[in-house]
């Protein structure tokens, strides 16, 4: 307990954004405190839990203990302690547009047949310049620029997928894929079955979604609620440079469909990754800081958000165990499950709608499976059901705050 | 862009490209005997003067209308096909045309449920296009492709178990009649949606060209999309038109205009009913064939799957067609006028094959009878097949969700889902 709160003492200290003055371009995650990782007495699934982060610069260092990691659903992790934070594995630094660029390229380099396709993916380089310089390498075939018809378009890569490529389609914004409902849903999610297990469709869809500074409603969509009651898709939400090269790259390589949501304001995050090969379970949640008091379960944007949080929370005396959820369909609940054994208090933060979002599902799926468990019911916060307000007094209070998951927590722990 | 769809190439002595640009002038008209109730004499006469103009401002890529053709060739006494051939032909027919008679007996039996969509009087189309691909061509269709499967090579047997809801069907009861794919055949389905296929044809013919052109293998797959007048109007249609024309993708687009969506008339539905238009549009060529003669069918998909194979790009083919029952098994059929269905029932396309494989000497009665009967031989196998197998248990229900069945996820005990073993019996919980 003590050499948390010296951590987050030190933490505090440091300087920290405040969440308004927060530019889109200098996005910087918020650094963690040090922190001692208890020896835990049950089996964690996943294995890129306990990193360590320090304070100082404005770039997030992170150790990993472990240099790969296990597909198996089942591994028992420790990560080390804050002591030998100077057992630096040789890593590189990079932004987390550039490490999805990293897991894109190498798959790329790696199975010929994968290819990508888009709006602007190609001479333009991506949007937000994921598949920058890409085009150069592979040719305009393999990156190509598609005309503006989300629904043409996202078919073809189906079909491109159904006859042996595989494809990365990307939609420049996530609320353009609202075009391509009907061929996500239909044709991606379900031609694996009503073909009788005839064609497979290892397509991956992916594009930037999320609140960003001031974008207005329709380029703010969450469209992780919509999609989630697509059988036959899986949905992942990358929000580290790590976890964003690790989850493109096991993406691609899945058989399965799989939406892969980056969040705009996310892009420009910055990691120490590492130089040796890996990818990143699919199915698996992250535990981003272990704790006791309470499971705060989040994804994306929010998880810096309640980090932030987090900060406070340590500081009055809470403890609280954060863990991004990352795999949104479907959920890792194990992960979850353990989580919930342990604290008894769970509350989720989204970004999603209050109504039918990722948050909901959560909070059902949680209540039907460790209803025993449950010392108070969950908790779960959400954006406003409202159309994203351009305004960005109004914009700040349709999304979580900092301060709200604090006051929530403070709830729950009551 | 588009080369010349030069209708000179189908006759022998005249070269195959180069400066048919006279030719060009040729104007769409319709062969008087064939009264196209959806297009009138003045929409023809129109047309072609359209024709004449937009040829002067040398804009768009020549259409031509293939019947004067065909009748040219056929007045030099040259036959379009062999014996052999004709025979494939009208065993293919037979067997749309029996197989979906016996569809509508099997519903009305109660052995098959739902949406069912029969093709009776569109053979032409089906085997004037599909019999002159390869097998791994691809065939992407709509919720009608009972005949399209059959004609790519998928079993009768396959086909109407998978009607029945059995396991042994081509989708192992999993699809439907709306939903026939097959992975041997290259059949690509079965789209319930209309218009929700054509970009997935689309991806196909971009497979192509990308093995081709990216992975340097031996490539020359073509993909047909069929579809109907009434996904004419819908925004994929167009989308899928651009894209192809666009990277020359090894497609063909093939119209079935049989004049109804159901109980909409092309006509009320359309600003322009003249669909192969709309290929000029995008920089294609669009032909439009009468789609109740196979042969003349099969000369115009001649010279489009050779133009996609050659890496030339896509053509619009609209089929002038019809089908002799109702939209489904459940359409009442009422709208439609009993002289318009009269009229078509005339221009039966087996009937008018059988006549012209007769009249010359290709084969005789006895030898198409004989066809019929072992069609019809086969097409019972086929029900009893489907009638004897079993139905699938409930150890299927969730097997093809995913590909790879980790996909359900990581159960509260840490263990995936797929790996319970109730999941095999599908009563995990998922």
């Amino acid at each position: 307990m003590s050499a948390i709160l010296q951590g987050a003492g030190a933490g505090a200290a440091a300087a920290l954004t405040p969440f308004n003055s927060i530019d889109s371009n200098k996005f910087v995650a918020p650094s963690r405190s040090s922190l001692s990782v208890r020896s835990k007495s049950y089996i964690v699934a996943g294995s890129d839990d306990g990193t360590n982060k320090s304070f100082g610069s404005s770039s997030l260092i992170a150790r990993r203990s472990q240099p790969l990691m296990i597909p198996n659903a089942v591994t028992a992790t420790k990560a080390d302690t804050a002591a030998s934070s100077t057992s630096l594995k040789s890593g590189h630094e990079l932004l987390l547009y550039e490490a999805l660029q990293e897991g894109l390229e190498e798959e790329m380099d790696r199975d010929p047949h994968v290819c990508v396709m888009g709006e602007d993916v190609g001479h333009y380089g991506g949007s937000y310049k994921v598949t920058k310089g890409l085009a150069d390498k592979f040719g305009d075939l393999r990156v190509l620029d598609t005309p503006i018809c989300e629904n043409a378009f996202t078919g073809m890569g189906i079909g491109a997928a159904m006859t042996g490529l595989r494809p990365i389609i990307e939609g420049m914004n996530m609320g353009f894929l609202l075009l391509a409902f009907n061929q996500i849903s239909n044709n991606c999610g379900m031609l694996h079955y009503t073909s009788g297990g005839q064609f497979t469709i290892p397509v991956v869809i992916r594009g930037p979604g999320g609140v960003g500074r001031q974008l207005g409603a329709e380029h703010s969509q969450r469209l992780e609620s919509y999609f989630q009651s697509i059988p036959g898709i899986q949905m992942v939400a990358c929000s580290t440079p790590y976890n964003a090269k690790g989850l493109m790259k096991a993406a691609i390589r899945s058989e399965n469909p799989v939406i892969l949501f980056e969040h705009v304001l996310l892009y420009n995050l910055k990691e120490s990754i590492p130089d040796e090969e890996y990818i990143c379970n699919l199915e698996e949640a992250e535990m981003v800081r272990p704790g006791e008091h309470i499971t705060i379960l989040t994804y994306s944007r929010m998880r810096y958000h309640v980090m932030q949080a987090a900060k406070t929370l340590v500081n009055k005396g809470y403890d609280p165990e954060v863990i991004d959820i990352r795999s949104l369909k479907p959920f890792d609940l194990h992960t979850i499950g353990n989580s919930v054994k342990k604290t008894h208090r769970v509350l989720i933060v989204e970004e999603c709608m209050r109504t039918g979002g990722i948050g909901a599902s959560l909070t059902a799926a949680i209540n039907e499976n460790f209803h025993d468990y449950l010392d108070a019911p969950v908790m779960c916060l959400s954006s406003q059901d409202v159309p994203t307000p351009y305004a960005g007094t109004l914009e700040e209070w349709t999304v979580v705050q900092p301060a709200q998951i604090v006051t929530a927590v403070e709830q729950l722990c009551q | 862009m588009a080369t010349a769809f030069a209708p000179t190439k189908l006759t022998a002595t005249l070269p195959l490209h180069g400066s048919q640009e006279n030719r060009l002038l040729l104007p769409i008209r319709l062969a008087p005997h064939s009264s196209f109730l959806g297009s009138t004499r003045s929409l023809t006469a129109h047309s072609s003067r359209r024709l004449n103009h937009a040829h002067a401002t040398r804009r768009s890529p020549p259409v031509v209308g293939v019947q004067e053709v065909v009748k040219e060739k056929k007045s030099i006494n040259s036959l379009l096909i062999t014996k052999e051939e004709g025979l494939v032909l009208y065993e293919d027919m037979i067997l749309g045309r029996s197989f979906e008679d016996m569809c509508a007996q099997m519903y009305y039996r109660g052995k098959m449920f739902g949406f069912v969509h029969l093709y009776n009087g569109q053979e032409a189309v089906s085997t004037g296009f599909i019999k002159l691909l390869t097998k791994s061509d691809s065939v992407v269709s709509t919720y009608r492709d009972h005949v399209h499967a059959l004609s790519k090579g998928v079993s009768a047997r396959a086909v109407m178990s998978e009607l029945f809801g059995k396991v042994t069907g081509c989708c192992r009861g999993q699809g439907g009649s709306m939903h026939m794919f097959s992975k041997e055949h290259n059949m690509l389905g079965g789209f319930a949606f209309i218009g929700e296929g054509i970009p997935v044809a689309t991806g196909a013919a971009f497979s192509s060209k990308y093995r081709r052109d990216v992975l340097k293998q031996d490539c020359e797959d073509v993909t047909v999309a069929f579809f109907g007048d009434g996904t004419c109007n819908n925004g994929q249609f167009y989308e899928c038109l651009n894209m192809a024309a666009l990277w020359k993708l090894p497609i063909i687009f093939v119209v079935e205009n049989n004049l109804w969506a159901i109980g909409m008339s092309h006509l009320r539905a359309t600003s322009d009913p003249e669909i192969w238009k709309k290929g000029p549009a995008f920089g294609m060529p669009g032909v439009h064939v009468d789609g109740m003669d196979v042969l003349k069918v099969r000369e115009v998909a001649k010279e489009a799957v050779t133009r996609a194979r050659r890496g030339e790009g896509p053509t619009l083919v609209e089929c002038e067609t019809y089908r002799f029952r109702g939209h489904s098994l459940a359409d009442p059929d009422e709208l439609r006028d009993a002289a318009e269905k009269a009229k078509y029932a005339a221009r039966d396309p087996i009937a008018a094959l059988k006549k012209y494989l007769i009249e010359n000497n290709l084969a005789k009665e006895a030898e198409l009878k004989s066809i019929e009967k072992k069609i019809d031989e086969l097409v019972e196998e086929a029900v009893e097949f489907a009638d004897a197998s079993p139905q699938p248990g409930r150890s299927q229900l969730l097997e093809n969700v995913f590909a790879d069945p980790k996909g359900f996820g990581i159960g509260p005990d840490g263990r995936y889902r797929c790996e319970d073993p109730k999941f095999t019996e599908g009563t995990a919980q998922v």
